[in-house]
């Protein structure tokens, strides 16, 4: 990815977030995202995010995992190795619900979970930039893209307006790099002092 | 905008003790950050014992083979399999909790969730040594899955309840931990990102995969954990039903039944919560949680007590009535003699399993007793004991007398390395609370945060003011926009 430079605003309530939103996308900034302790229902809608469609991936596994092991089973019990107990059916159907179900499940789930960790590249030893250490503890914070043409001065003090505080500016990655979390972020010359909030 | 919340004002707080969002971290991470107590210590201690011990069991058991347990020709299970199925049943509270409950939209799963996941996953842990130890050749362990031998391949049998069982274990097993894992993720996010110490940024940056609290993976997130809850749901279902089907499908007096699935189920929910129960109480008292899991928490629980262990009690009432109704004369023998004779050999543990499950947990009708600890505590316990036994009973005097006479062993009692199995996993148990009561956050902080404008109690004494203000907010904005 690159590095760019962004205009940082934090907020200590997420009842002012709303409106800061809207605010931020009517007067034109670009939003780079909002980093929230906790799931804030409805914010993804004010950013204008699509819905997620990790749910339909889900179904997709769900339906390999069924299909996949039904048909081994068939195989197996009608074509690789049929065995006679007492003449029943080789194609015993009802009594292979229990596994195929199972099966389902494993295959939704576990594919879902890595799907989603690979959709918001989370793994071990991968880091990411931090705009806010508080923001996983009590702070809301707001990050806005400041390119070349935006004047940074009047950006922050539009983030002033909404309500933000601690407003300061950060170069930053936006990707992810694989790295520890123990050790200092000095990957970027030119990176700007973090204000403290 | 702020945000509209609706939750009535009967419905009592939550959180108590006027918590901000910093507070609710600052309590629930001190434990993490603190040295553990003396208490911690002893506790941590005494279960590596006991896992020791276990271990030490099982070391004689696959050195001499299965003979180290007083099994004989009719009870090939005794406790080995009663313990599998009791510890199997406890782990069925802490997905009850997290999905149903998350379905369901039960604020108060928040404050007791993580912990129930949690001790879900260290149960199930131990309810897979008894099967995999029992097979004797355990390094022959592997012959249950299904992988291309050089025997034909001979398959395994797909028809087979104990090959379902593999199924529906390792899945719940598997689906248990990636749900509570990925809960976890924040949570660990948040301990990395106070952590002051080094080993503790490296560890915890480690774990929590690099989570940043964006908005578009919280997203994700919410939409995982719901379709996770929304698959959990019925496998929750489905793995003591398969369990039961292990005796159901079998032609043995007192096991061939078709109430077997559903009366599992309940047992199951009922012996989880007694152990939730158990655990949070200690954990909430040595942890200082009790604003987190307040005594409303304690008193909901209770009432899921007393509902599934009635609905136990129906169960076991079902089957007298259907061995005297279905006049089958083994059927009838294996419950009347059996079970319900307190003279026969094992009649004791009959009576045992009614008084602990079913007349004891009736207490509970009694608001006053629900909210209180002390009787709360003594009957999680009461509770277990009996569950345990009712297992016991299912397997034990089903087989000790069954069709042949000649083959009829009258008393069965395990040997000491067989107890020290079961102790065993008890230290495996409580050793991996101990240590996950200390490293991990035991309640979940993201979404007592998420909760705690609607149900901490601070913010519940204002809610009419703040519904109104929103509504006056909303007025105004419509209002501004329509110009």
């Amino acid at each position: 990815m690159a590095v760019k430079k962004f205009v940082v605003g934090c907020f200590d309530d997420e009842g002012p977030l709303f409106d800061a939103v809207k605010k931020v996308r009517k007067s034109g900034y670009k939003l780079h995202d909002v980093y929230t302790p906790f799931p804030i229902h409805g914010l993804d809608t004010a950013m204008g995010l699509r819905d997620t469609s990790i749910h339909t991936a889900g179904f997709l596994y769900g339906i390999f995992g069924t299909t996949s092991m039904l048909s081994f089973m068939t195989w197996v019990f009608t074509k690789d190795f049929p065995l006679n107990v007492g003449g029943k059916p080789h194609f015993a159907l009802p009594a292979w619900i229990p596994i195929t179900f199972e099966f389902t499940v494993l295959c939704a789930c576990v594919g879902m979970v890595i799907t989603f960790c690979y959709l918001c590249q989370l793994a071990p030893f991968v880091k990411k930039h931090h705009f806010n250490l508080r923001s996983t503890d009590d702070q809301f914070t707001m990050v806005i893209e400041c390119p070349e043409k935006t004047n940074e001065a009047e950006l922050s003090s539009f983030l002033t307006s909404v309500g933000a505080f601690g407003v300061n500016v950060q170069h930053a990655e936006t990707g992810w790099w694989l790295g520890r979390y123990d050790k200092d972020q000095k990957l970027f010359e030119g990176q700007s002092e973090t204000v403290s909030a | 905008m702020s945000l509209i919340r609706y939750e009535s004002q009967v419905r009592p707080p939550l959180v108590d003790n006027n918590k901000d969002y910093h507070q609710v971290t600052e309590d629930i991470v001190r434990p993490i950050e603190a040295n553990p107590s003396r208490l911690w210590w002893t506790g941590f201690l005494i279960s590596v014992a006991l896992l020791l011990f276990g271990v030490y069991s099982i070391y004689r058991e696959v050195t001499y083979g299965v003979g180290q347990w007083n099994l004989n020709k009719t009870i090939g299970w005794g406790w080995d399999i009663t313990n599998f199925v009791w510890w199997v049943g406890i782990g069925h509270a802490g997905t009850l909790i997290s999905a149903i409950l998350l379905l369901f939209r039960q604020g108060w799963r928040t404050g007791v969730n993580r912990a129930a996941e949690a001790m879900t996953i260290f149960a199930v842990m131990c309810a897979g040594q008894f099967p995999i130890w029992h097979m004797g050749r355990v390094w022959m362990a592997f012959f249950v899955l299904p992988y291309a031998n050089t025997r034909g391949p001979l398959w395994v049998n797909f028809n087979s309840p104990l090959l379902w069982d593999v199924f529906a274990i390792s899945t719940y097993f598997t689906v248990s931990l990636l749900f509570w894992y990925s809960g976890l993720l924040p949570d660990l996010a948040t301990v990395r990102d106070r952590a002051k110490l080094k080993w503790r940024k490296y560890m915890y940056g480690l774990l929590s995969f690099g989570w940043t609290g964006s908005t578009k993976h919280w997203q994700r997130h919410e939409s995982l954990s719901l379709v996770l809850a929304g698959m959990s749901t019925p496998l929750v279902l489905s793995v003591h039903t398969v369990v039961s089907f292990d005796f159901a499908t079998s032609v043995v007096p007192g096991w061939h039944t078709t109430i077997f699935p559903p009366y599992f189920v309940a047992g199951a929910i009922f012996s989880g919560f007694a152990m939730v129960q158990t655990l949070l109480l200690i954990s909430r008292k040595v942890l200082k949680l009790e604003d987190y899991i307040t005594l409303e928490h304690i008193e909901v629980m209770n009432k899921v007590i007393v509902l599934t262990g009635s609905i136990v009690g129906v169960a076991y009432l079902t089957e007298l009535f259907i061995s005297w109704y279905g006049q089958n004369a083994n059927e009838s023998w294996a419950f009347a003699q059996n079970r319900l004779n307190i003279f026969s050999p094992y009649g004791w543990s009959y009576w045992l399993m009614m008084g602990c499950n079913v007349i004891s947990p009736q207490i509970f009708w009694f608001r006053k007793l629900r909210r209180n600890l002390v009787v709360t505590f003594f009957m999680s316990v009461i509770v277990n004991i009996g569950m345990w036994f009712e297992r016991f009973v299912i397997i034990v005097t089903s087989i000790y007398r069954d069709y042949l006479p000649s083959s009829w062993s009258t008393y069965y009692s395990p040997s000491i390395w067989e107890i020290g199995f079961y102790m065993g996993t008890f230290g495996l148990f409580f050793t991996c609370y101990f240590l996950f009561s200390k490293f991990f956050p035991v309640i979940a902080v993201a979404e007592i945060k998420h909760i705690l404008k609607r149900s901490g109690d601070n913010y519940k004494k204002n809610m009419f003011q703040i519904e109104k203000n929103s509504v006056d907010h909303l007025y105004h904005d419509i209002h501004s926009d329509h110009h």
